[in-house]
């Protein structure tokens, strides 16, 4: 699904990714730990080419990131959902525009997306919320909305970069089970994340990150190393 | 610009929905669109007014040749037919001695006074009025027609041509250059009013891209925002422009009857259909000026 061969990424600089190899495969949960400025979120950004590696190959679905025609990216992104931690909805849009809008920019058809919306909120346990403003929904119902988003054009890979950083603990559980069930649906799932005690209590593959180098990559891992 | 055309549907949404929520900004990049283009269009119309009249009045230029009192029959004709072989005239009308006087009579007014404070004589000499192809060639054919023999004075607007001619010259110019710091002024207006348009949306362009969107989903409803925008500022300035120059011209022209004024529906739909079609450019530029930044990476 998702592989680096000895990635380094500079900026003027600094070294915000050096020497990275790490394969994920379809249908995987993996945590991405590591102190602010480990490198997580460039990483991410390679995946979805919104940075390109300075030395090294990337490969995202068996085909070469790296290598990718300005022409391409539209078609890689739309096997990828994007969670952030601000949950980046259109305020001036409901809960269903917002999800309907990612399958509108895609070229869906009307019909399609009449049919597809509801069926993702309602799997987010959203339905009451279709019609309302992000303002009037709590943070974890915000939260849901993006990643209904996300799911709406049935990606094969979802990536949450920090989706637990704004909410309250019962929340953050709430929407790590969501992805959890999200991923036995087959869908692989990847997680930035410094939520020490929700990686300690699932024990999924860990991979942590420290100065850009890839320190720890762990089946069942922990949010700090054992020792 | 490959586009499904179910997903035409969504852009042109897309573009209506932002027209309804930025409506100051929109109302502003109409207004400077209008503003401009009306500048504009005026300045047009003032150029093109301005070489109408000087058309009128330079094509008004014409030599008198007035004739020695002995030279009369065919010494007339003889001249006549030498002055028309000159290649730069274009025709030659001889003007007796009675129809000159009639001519003043006219000038100054009924009642036969002039004739009756004349008493009776005729002063007047006979004389002949040529006319040039291009009233530059003045000078030239006025100096060959005063060697003729039988001709004693030739008259024309000596030196008026050349002033008429050093002032349309200069306005002409000064008024294109302010056209063209006119249009320019238009098209930063413009493009600023959409970058702002774009940076108020930049949350929804990047949401876009991070969904998959193709550059040119992102850009059309853009563009069709500038072309919605451009045109509808050329629409009002060319409706301003229509009733003002109408109600000055009606002016102008009762004013001072003597002072040609361009009016033809013609010329007016062109400078109009001119005007539509800068506007859309000046919003399609724009757009894609402010676009460029947004759509790297």
């Amino acid at each position: 699904m998702i592989q680096f061969f000895n990635v380094s990424k500079v900026y003027n600089s600094a070294k915000a990714l050096v020497g990275a190899t790490l394969q994920i495969d379809r249908g995987e949960f993996v945590f991405l730990v590591g102190p602010s400025g480990a490198g997580k979120t460039t990483l991410l950004k390679m995946i979805l080419r919104e940075e390109v590696p300075t030395r090294g190959q990337v490969y995202v679905c068996g085909r070469s990131v790296t290598r990718m025609k300005h022409g391409e990216i539209p078609a890689l992104r739309r096997q990828i959902g994007m969670v952030f931690q601000d949950f980046r909805l259109l305020q001036e849009r409901t809960a269903y525009e917002n999800v309907a809008f990612a399958m509108q920019v895609i070229g869906s058809g009307r019909a399609e997306i009449g049919r597809r919306v509801p069926e993702v909120l309602e799997q987010m346990g959203l339905k009451k919320a279709a019609g309302m403003f992000p303002k009037q929904l709590s943070g974890g119902e915000q939260q849901r909305v993006a990643i209904a988003r996300a799911l709406v054009n049935k990606p094969a890979l979802l990536i949450a970069d920090e989706p637990t950083g704004n909410l309250d603990r019962d929340t953050a559980w709430e929407i790590i089970n969501c992805l959890q069930e999200i991923n036995n649906q087959g869908t692989t799932v990847m997680i930035a994340t410094h939520a020490r005690e929700i990686v300690d209590t699932l024990r999924q593959r860990v991979i942590a990150l420290e100065n850009g180098r890839v320190v720890r990559d762990e089946c069942e891992g922990a949010y700090a190393n054992a020792t | 610009m490959p586009m499904l055309p179910k997903t035409w549907g969504h852009i042109v949404q897309e573009s209506i929905r932002s027209l309804k929520r930025n409506g100051w900004l929109n109302f502003a990049a109409v207004g400077t669109t209008a503003v401009s283009l009306f500048i504009l269009g005026f300045a047009v119309l003032l150029v093109i007014n301005t070489n109408f009249i000087a058309g009128s009045v330079e094509s008004n230029v014409e030599i008198r040749a007035y004739l020695n009192d002995g030279v009369t029959g065919d010494a007339i004709t003889t001249l006549q037919t030498q002055i028309q072989a000159i290649p730069e005239v274009k025709d030659v009308r001889f003007i007796s001695k009675d129809e000159a006087l009639a001519d003043l009579g006219q000038q100054f007014g009924q009642n036969g006074q002039l004739q009756e404070s004349l008493g009776g004589s005729n002063p007047l000499p006979n004389s002949l009025e040529v006319r040039t192809t291009d009233p530059l060639d003045v000078d030239g054919v006025a100096n060959l027609i005063s060697s003729l023999p039988g001709v004693d004075q030739v008259r024309y607007g000596q030196g008026v041509v050349d002033k008429l001619f050093q002032l349309t010259y200069w306005i002409r110019l000064v008024g294109l250059t302010i056209v063209v710091l006119i249009g320019l002024c238009a098209i930063f207006l413009i493009a600023t009013t959409i970058r702002l348009t774009m940076f108020a949306r930049r949350r929804e362009i990047g949401i876009m891209k991070l969904v998959g969107a193709t550059d040119w989903y992102v850009r059309w409803p853009f563009l069709l925002e500038g072309i919605i925008l451009g045109a509808a500022g050329s629409l009002i300035a060319i409706a301003v422009l229509f009733f003002s120059y109408r109600t000055l011209a009606s002016k102008i022209t009762a004013a001072m009857p003597f002072l040609p004024l361009m009016n033809s529906s013609l010329v007016l739909l062109q400078l109009f259909g001119g005007l539509l079609a800068a506007g859309i450019g000046l919003g399609v530029i724009g757009s894609l000026i402010s676009l460029h930044r947004y759509l790297q990476a």
